[in-house]
């Protein structure tokens, strides 16, 4: 008979381990390729400015004279595509998501932008680089 | 012949000519693939492509954009879709549609967004 | 003769994910004409050509769907590709036709799931997408991305595949069929799942050649159409042949798609065995020059049309893309027509309608 096809399935089911995870207090397995999001080594940037150029979304502000790198978290639709334009090789994707919120991120990285190359004898800049520190 | 997706096949057309040529391409055998609609210079670049055996044929005419054209709904019925999807983003006017919707098959907040002149 | 009533389908309905409108003649419970209305939820993406260059407009195309997402970021970049003459890699070409394989078996296991969801088989559709969650992590472990793969680009793909992984796709694939099997066997052979399908909303070949209807569709009513036998990417090396029914009703609509997801593990298999090691991109530079193109591919969903019109710089003039929903559509309105009032849902199911794809 063509009736109950999916019983020794369903049943197999009812004796085993649950497919789903009981996710916070079980951590999610990442992958090592998984995009989640991006995150910068602010120490070798150049302050370039291209993937604020290459970004589909806007979601990246770099600010030479300042030496800021902004990013809008809830913008970015991590599509890997500054990681793969930046000259030094200093943004990376991590493999964590960023989390849920309910207003938008944004996160801001200070580093010390390169010295212009007119001026091969400048003084030293004064500030010391504060390395990833975070703003709301 | 192994890889037919690099035959293009574009014909140039008369719209005047139009419906009668899409007759002959469903007589013999061809199928509606697409229609759609570019905005240039002169007007609307039209493009129908029929496919039979899996080889495309694009059909290529260029309307000034007051000029109306005819209706090919009468030939193959399922055009009206995208005669309706012109109509509505670029309009391009059709005259004798099958299924008219008037402007409203696409939400739109403001009539022929894809036209830049309105 | 009855009295005509007009009862209205749609927008929110439980069995549509996305919203269409139909406005269903009903005459004794039998549906005499079905006006089908879109547009709800017109984007405009295919404006945005104007906005971005061509090689960053595949993240545009890719977000057209969820679900056909990689297919569609392969069909652009194999326009504009076809449009500029460039030679794709081998490998890359093998590379894109093992994820556009898997994306058509995660789509037509979610398709299996919608099914039963329609006829209210909950646990099977909760099988179904139990099962297809392991093709979601495959994409993530290969790709980054369990939806949106960005795998893409003009000239080639993004990332490689191993050997490690590549056998680990087709041993997870294969112990995955054990478990199909036995859905299958539920979904064609059924009692109740039978009743629900068999004999509901025929499509004749007639019919199916004069609306033009695509995919999946048109093969359930004997129609020999599908765009892999053109001969993109490497399904000439493959041997592929479609899977074709002759009945025209749900039920073949059904089958043929449980099919090919079978078809779709033995090509996956094949392509692994047979993947040559080389380059996986070509350096794309400069304009996109004067010309156009029309490529086609299959869509787990049927026939995808992509026009790239190239005007000598950095963006294109037109990109446009038909997709398989839009000329199914038609077909499916002509199948409603004196069907019953209830079989409705069943019926537009087995079209599988892409709303989102549908409107860009």
């Amino acid at each position: 008979m063509g009736t109950l096809k999916l019983g020794k399935m369903t049943m197999r089911s009812l004796f085993k381990k649950p497919a789903t995870l009981m996710y916070p207090v079980i951590p999610r397995e990442w992958q090592e390729r998984t995009r989640g999001h991006i995150a910068i080594g602010v120490d070798k940037c150049i302050f370039c400015g291209i993937c604020q150029k290459k970004c589909p979304t806007n979601a990246l502000t770099v600010d030479r004279a300042g030496g800021t790198w902004t990013i809008e978290r809830m913008k970015c639709i991590q599509c890997n595509c500054c990681v793969e334009v930046c000259p030094t090789k200093c943004l990376k994707n991590e493999n964590m998501y960023t989390t849920p919120s309910s207003e938008k991120i944004v996160d801001s990285f200070v580093g010390t932008p390169p010295k212009p190359k007119a001026k091969p004898k400048a003084e030293e800049p004064k500030e010391k680089k504060e390395n990833g520190e975070k703003t709301e | 012949m192994n890889e037919k997706w690099k035959v293009q096949n574009f014909i140039d057309v008369e719209p005047a000519q139009l419906v009668e040529k899409v007759q002959d391409l469903k007589a013999d055998g061809y199928r509606l693939g697409q229609v759609h609609c570019t905005k240039v210079e002169e007007g609307f670049e039209l493009i129908y492509s029929f496919d039979k055996d899996h080889i495309l044929l694009n059909l290529k005419l260029i309307i000034p954009e007051d000029e109306e054209i005819m209706s090919i709904t009468g030939v193959y019925w399922s055009a009206f879709i995208y005669e309706n999807e012109m109509q509505d983003l670029f309009g391009v006017k059709i005259k004798h549609m099958a299924l008219n919707y008037g402007g409203n098959f696409f939400k739109v907040s403001q009539p022929t967004p894809w036209n830049p002149k309105n | 003769m009855g009295k005509r009533t007009i009862v209205p389908f749609g927008p929110q309905h439980p069995v549509l994910p996305e919203p269409v409108h139909l406005d269903l003649v009903i005459e004794d419970e039998k549906v005499v004409e079905a006006i089908p209305s879109i547009g709800f939820i017109h984007r405009g993406l295919e404006k945005l050509v104007e906005k971005k260059e061509y090689t960053e407009l595949v993240y545009v195309i890719e977000r057209i769907c969820g679900i056909c997402s990689f297919g569609h970021g392969w069909g652009y970049c194999h326009a504009v590709e076809g449009l500029m003459n460039i030679e794709v890699p081998e490998r890359a070409e093998y590379l894109r036709t093992i994820w556009h394989e898997l994306s058509r078996v995660h789509s037509h296991m979610l398709w299996l799931g919608l099914l039963a969801d329609g006829f209210g088989f909950e646990s099977l559709f909760m099988h179904c997408w139990r099962l297809r969650e392991r093709v979601l992590d495959l994409f993530e472990k290969t790709t980054g991305g369990r939806v949106i793969f960005s795998v893409c680009k003009v000239g080639g793909v993004r990332k490689d595949i191993d050997k490690e992984t590549l056998d680990e796709i087709v041993s997870v694939l294969r112990e995955m069929e054990k478990e199909l099997k036995e859905l299958t066997d539920t979904f064609m052979n059924d009692f109740s799942v039978k009743s629900r399908l068999v004999g509901i909303g025929v499509l004749s070949k007639e019919d199916a050649i004069e609306l033009c209807a695509a995919g999946p569709m048109a093969r359930a009513s004997g129609v020999y159409q599908d765009m892999r036998l053109t001969g993109h990417g490497i399904y000439n090396k493959l041997g592929f042949e479609p899977c074709v029914e002759t009945a025209g009703d749900c039920y073949a609509r059904c089958v043929v798609r449980i099919r090919e997801i079978y078809q779709s593990i033995d090509l996956i298999e094949k392509a692994v065995k047979t993947i040559p090691e080389g380059d996986i991109e070509v350096p794309v530079k400069g304009k996109a020059p004067k010309g156009e193109f029309i490529t086609r591919l299959e869509q787990p969903r049927g026939e995808c049309f992509y026009y790239a019109k190239g005007a000598d710089s950095k963006f294109l003039e037109r990109m446009r893309v038909r997709t398989p929903t839009n000329m199914n559509v038609p077909a499916m309105v002509k199948t409603l027509q004196g069907c019953d009032l209830a079989d409705v849902p069943m019926l537009f199911l087995t079209i599988d309608p892409c709303i989102s794809c549908c409107e860009r």
